[in-house]
């Protein structure tokens, strides 16, 4: 179950977030970080995802080391990331100062039925991360932090990590394209220009 | 056998040179021994250390997304831990390559590798993998290079089967 302590909002607070996106790239994880991030406005600098559970984490980090001069924020779920967990041990070992990460952590199995997650116990992502050697992490838990979450994901140096504890909320559908081959040519095409 | 080993793995880093392919993600193998240590050695090259294999085919895929090359090698149990995985680069049309030392085949010791060796060839294969096995030390250098250019160029998946019998069984002083 979501614990009173989750109460973001998870559209109005992503979409608060990347206003300060500037030129940063966005890789985003299966389900709903993709809905909310295609919500708040599409990008060809946003890279979508529709299936790869435990992979947002090592493409974003793929993504920021061929682009060392680009900012890459992956925006993921608590249960997509820990399905990939070790990868924190290797963006830690890359010391990828261009990565940054956001777990929208809801407790929970959003898109199936919205089943307890691993974070509603004991699991704390943030200290995982730290003990993996990501030395700056962030666990927000009011609205109001998007400016300072904000500073974080798309101007501190990284590698980076923040946790959101977000509310489970019934959002309308918001689908972004799904076949793979145009959503890379789409991002490919827009790094290249 | 040491002799062979360093022969085709000086193959492999020469293809790659040629083909800008600058970064590796591994688990390491015995058998990748030589070539990582090649690959580590190389100012141009990037070694990336993985926890799971299955990690360097999001590296691999989003390092190609983003205009970079990239591939992964690994020994042929690390196969089973990609296999899901395998559908990011096939839905993206991503290319990726990758180098897989085999175990469980040629004269194995080891009972604990032999289901996953054997698995290995069909498991990439059923998932939409091309795979090019090669048996001959000399004949490396030359078939990932083609695996390199079906794959970058065609935009597949591809993974060439280094053979146990190139690599050696290891014996563990029982043999």
């Amino acid at each position: 179950m979501n614990t009173a302590s989750n109460k973001i909002a998870r559209r109005s607070f992503m979409a608060a977030l990347l206003a300060h996106r500037g030129n940063s790239l966005i890789v985003t994880g299966l389900g709903s970080p993709t809905w909310d991030c295609f919500a708040a406005g599409d990008s060809p600098e946003y890279l979508y995802s529709w299936g790869g559970m435990g992979l947002a984490v090592p493409t974003a980090l793929g993504v920021a080391l061929a682009q060392p001069r680009r900012r890459v924020v992956c925006v993921t779920g608590d249960g997509e990331i820990l399905m990939g967990i070790g990868s924190l041990g290797v963006v830690a070992d890359q010391a990828s100062a261009n990565l940054a990460i956001l777990v929208l952590d809801n407790e929970s199995f959003g898109e199936t039925g919205r089943q307890r997650g691993l974070t509603a116990g004991r699991a704390d992502i943030a200290a995982v991360a730290q003990g993996f050697g990501i030395a700056r992490t962030m666990t927000v838990t009011e609205q109001s932090a998007a400016g300072e979450l904000a500073e974080l994901l798309f101007e501190a140096p990284g590698p980076v990590l923040a946790v959101a504890k977000i509310a489970i909320t019934e959002d309308p559908w918001a689908l972004p394209e799904k076949d793979g081959a145009a959503i890379a040519h789409r991002f490919r095409t827009a790094l290249a220009s | 056998m040491s002799t062979k080993i360093h022969d085709w793995s000086t193959d492999v880093v020469l293809a790659m040179k040629a083909r800008n392919i600058a970064t590796v993600c591994t688990v390491p193998d015995g058998g990748l021994t030589q070539l990582l240590k090649m690959i580590e050695a190389e100012h141009s090259m990037r070694l990336v250390t993985l926890s799971i294999e299955q990690e360097g085919i999001g590296i691999a895929t989003g390092c190609w997304l983003a205009g970079g090359r990239a591939m992964i090698a690994m020994q042929s149990s690390g196969v089973g831990n990609c296999i899901n995985a395998l559908g990011l680069p096939l839905a993206y049309r991503a290319p990726c390559l990758m180098l897989v030392t085999m175990r469980g085949q040629w004269g194995e010791f080891n009972p604990w590798q032999v289901p996953m060796g054997q698995a290995t060839r069909p498991s990439l294969e059923a998932i939409g993998v091309k795979c090019f096995a090669v048996d001959k030390a000399e004949d490396v250098g030359e078939t990932f290079a083609a695996a390199a250019d079906l794959a970058f160029n065609s935009r597949v998946s591809a993974a060439v089967l280094v053979g146990q019998r190139i690599i050696g069984a290891k014996g563990f002083g029982q043999e």
